[in-house]
This record gives structure tokens, sequence and C-alpha cells, in this order.
């Protein structure tokens, strides 16, 4: 199972502007690389992440080969009511991973 | 007057200008290893945590507060560095292995802070390990000293040269796009020499890493560190 953090306030004021950073552990082979032996290394990378707040999309990327391993995200977002933000990370052979996070909107 | 022109005999680094690699990187690459939620080696530390559990670990040991900081130390009579401490019983975990580093960063983790302390008695060890700091070796014919006491703070192809303080192994290099050991480093070095690749655990690597330790003392640790 890939592992993932987020890291989202906990707590924010209604309309505040609010940072929302991910990191999910990936090799994000570039498929470009050789081995010693001159065999091309397959390409294996996350090709996108969604970020969904109470099911409404507010964030979305699309990641492309020569990104560094192990990417981090950082975006933001206007915090507008309580609930949970959804992570999705989607990628080559399968990979898939999700994490939750919930805020307070005071 | 006489001018006595000795040849260029590297000096050691007065003990008040030592400085972490840390203090030679970029705002950005040290604001990384600041950020203690999303850093590049967290994901190792939650890792070592969760194999710390998986394997039984905490069976026996309680904290491993301060123990980084002491290491290599003497074990049995051996000069004995964390990574080899850490897989004492399991052995079956491989030097440069992903559990093997993860586990080592999270035993290291938590001596982040405290000063290094290097035990006095393996003297023999610091002795053998400043000879090999200080022996040119490999096709480039260079020693360690030439570029880490007598050139630390110049470029070497566009990159500072740090002045090679063991205080965040293992730490993840941004070059390796990982976290690595300190011997990992080593290796780099010497290819990079053209010297004789010494493999894991050699003793000769060793000694060098507990002479680099005596040289750090003092110094603050801050394992699982961040490097360009």
């Amino acid at each position: 199972m890939a592992r993932v953090v987020v890291n989202v306030p906990a707590e924010a004021k209604k309309g505040e502007v609010i940072e929302i950073r991910t990191l999910a552990g990936h090799p994000m082979e570039t498929g470009f690389r050789r081995t010693q032996l001159g065999e091309l290394i397959p390409r294996d990378i996350i090709r996108s992440l969604v970020c969904t707040y109470n099911g409404v999309e507010v964030f979305r990327a699309e990641l492309h080969p020569a990104m560094a391993a192990n990417p981090l995200l950082s975006f933001t977002t206007v915090a507008t009511e309580s609930g949970t933000l959804e992570f999705r990370w989607t990628g080559d052979n399968g990979f898939s991973a999700t994490e939750k996070a919930s805020i307070k909107v005071v | 007057m006489l001018l006595v022109l000795g040849p260029a005999v590297a000096a050691e680094i007065p003990l008040s200008e030592r400085k972490s690699g840390y203090e030679f990187m970029s705002r950005e690459t040290r604001a990384m290893q600041d950020d203690e939620i999303t850093g590049p080696a967290v994901l190792t530390l939650l890792d070592g945590e969760a194999l710390w559990g998986k394997l039984g670990c905490a069976a026996c040991h309680t904290s491993m507060k301060g123990v980084a900081a002491r290491y290599p130390a003497m074990v049995g009579g051996k000069l004995t560095t964390l990574e080899q401490q850490v897989r004492h019983r399991n052995p079956e975990l491989a030097y440069e292995s992903r559990e093997l580093l993860a586990l080592t960063a999270h035993v290291a983790r938590q001596s982040r802070g405290m000063a290094i302390e290097v035990d006095e008695k393996a003297k023999s060890h610091i002795e053998a390990g400043k000879a090999f700091f200080h022996r040119r070796q490999g096709q480039l014919n260079l020693a360690c000293a030439q570029c880490h006491d007598d050139n630390w703070g110049k470029k070497l192809a566009g990159t500072p040269i740090p002045q090679a303080h063991p205080t965040g192994y293992p730490l993840y290099r941004l070059e390796w796009q990982g976290v690595g050991s300190i011997t990992r480093r080593f290796r780099n070095c010497l290819t990079g020499m053209r010297a004789e690749l010494l493999p894991h655990g050699a003793p000769e690597l060793v000694d060098l890493e507990l002479y680099l330790m005596w040289r750090a003392r003092g110094m603050k640790m801050e394992a699982p560190a961040v490097r360009p």
C-alpha cells in the first residue's frame, strides 16, 4: 500500500484561503532510463491527483515523467464549510491511493 | 628571514568553524528538511515506525533517544555502526534496503538535536579512520581531506563542498530521490575518486564513519536530514 501524507489545517475561518500540502511515496520512474544492461526501465509514474471538498472537485493535477520521486503537491482552496477533503492519486500499473482529512470551518 | 615551505598538509577545521551541510544548502532545500509533516523523509520515518512495531522491537526497547548520537560504538569488542546494530535481531535486512534504512531513520530521528558523542575507548579506530581520511587513493590520487578539510566552502562542479560532518544520516538526498546511508555516500565519493569501491560494512568505512563522528563531536544530530 502506498504511503501518502496530507496536511490540511484542522480549523479555518469561513472564506479563508487555506494551504493544502500532499506527499505521496512513489518512485516516479520516467520510462527513459535504462539498466546497466541497456534495457529500458518501464515507465511507472503517478498520473493524477484529484482533491474533492465535500464531494466537489477543487483541485486536479496531471503528473508527467521527469517529476521527482515522492512528489509533494501544494495548493490552496477557500474554506467554505466544515467537512471532508478527499484525495485520490492514480497512476501507472494500477497505482491508486486515497486519503481523507476533515476541516472545521467557523 | 627563512621561509619554510612544507607540503600542503590538511589542517583540521577548528571546532568553532565547523558547519553542518545544512548551512551550505539553498533556502528551498532547507525548507524541505525543516518540514516535519510533508518533508521527503517523512515517508521513510512512517515506514520505520510501522516496522518497529511489526518486528517487535518495542518488546525490549522503550526509547532510542540519544542512541544514534553515539554510534558507531563498540559492541561486544567490535566497532559497530548504527545500521549494523539495528539489524542485530534481523540479519535478513540487507544493507541499504528500504526496510533497514527506514528502521535506522526511525531510531536516528529520536536523537535529533542531541550532541554527537564518541566513545573515546575506540581510539585506535578513530586513528585508523583519520589515516583513511588523509590517505591519497584512487586513480585521481585524492584524499578526503583535500576537499573536506582544505577546500570546504568552495565549489566542485557548481556545488558547494561541505565539511563532511555526518550529522544527518540516514538522509534523503535529492540526487538519489530517496533515503540512503552514510556508506552509500562514502561509496559515491570513492567512485568519484576512482578508488577501490569498498563494500557495505567494510571495516575501513566503519572506522571512517567513527572518525567523522569524532570530528563532528558536539555538533547537533539532524537525522533524517535532506541534502541536495
